[in-house]
């Protein structure tokens, strides 16, 4: 977990002991990244000019660098994490079945998956009845 | 620039996991390094690599995303501390 806005690690660091430590026992315990000029933000699609802030932009990035996820909303909205948790989760499932399962909508881990091939065409009613 | 610490956040306009491009192969000055080679995220694609200072755990740091191929991240972009949502 890496979290991103235009301050500066300065402020972060004083967000993090005054305010967060009191939600989150120990502190932030992942890095907070300074992006000032939002070049950070430019490159990722999520900075706004006319702000001049990073929106809420997630993107999850597998081990080989590639973004397997990308959610991105205006301020007042935020994200969740057991949504986030749930895709990770999805992503690593496909990713040890090297593509050979793959998750339908609202699947949660312990729900069966599905297997692409032409067995399963037109016949994914059989295993999969979205609730 | 030194190693020890970056001024400001960033991309170093390649993808994490490809080497960086030769400086001298090419007519860009430094000021106009950045925008002509830089990688757009997508979905799908590389994800664009950077180097930021950072807050972590009581210290200050500098953070490489590609520091973090072989583990799954969540990059996360925030309006600004102290913001309420």
């Amino acid at each position: 977990m890496i979290s991103v806005s235009v301050d500066s690690q300065f402020v972060h660091k004083i967000w993090d002991e005054e305010e967060l430590a009191k939600m989150v026992d120990g502190g932030i315990p992942f890095p907070m990244v300074a992006d000032g000029a939002g070049n950070l933000g430019k490159v990722y699609g999520v900075y706004d000019e006319t702000a001049g802030v990073d929106i809420r932009g997630k993107f999850l990035i597998d081990p080989d660098g590639v973004i397997q996820a990308a959610e991105v909303l205006t301020p007042p909205v935020g994200r969740s994490v057991d949504e986030s948790l749930r895709q990770i989760q999805a992503f690593q499932l496909v990713r040890k079945t090297q593509g050979a399962e793959a998750c339908p909508s609202g699947w949660h881990p312990g729900d069966p998956t599905l297997k692409p091939g032409p067995d399963l065409v037109g016949k994914v009613w059989k295993v999969w009845k979205p609730s | 620039m030194s190693d020890e610490t970056v001024g400001c956040a960033r991309p170093t306009g390649t993808v994490v996991g490809e080497a960086p491009p030769e400086p001298s192969t090419t007519n860009e000055t430094p000021e106009n390094t950045m925008e002509v080679k830089m990688n757009v995220a997508r979905v799908g694609g590389k994800a664009p690599d950077f180097e930021a200072p950072a807050y972590y755990r009581g210290t200050f740091t500098t953070i490489k995303l590609s520091d973090y191929l072989g583990k799954w991240v969540m990059l996360c972009f925030y309006p600004g501390d102290f913001t309420f949502v």
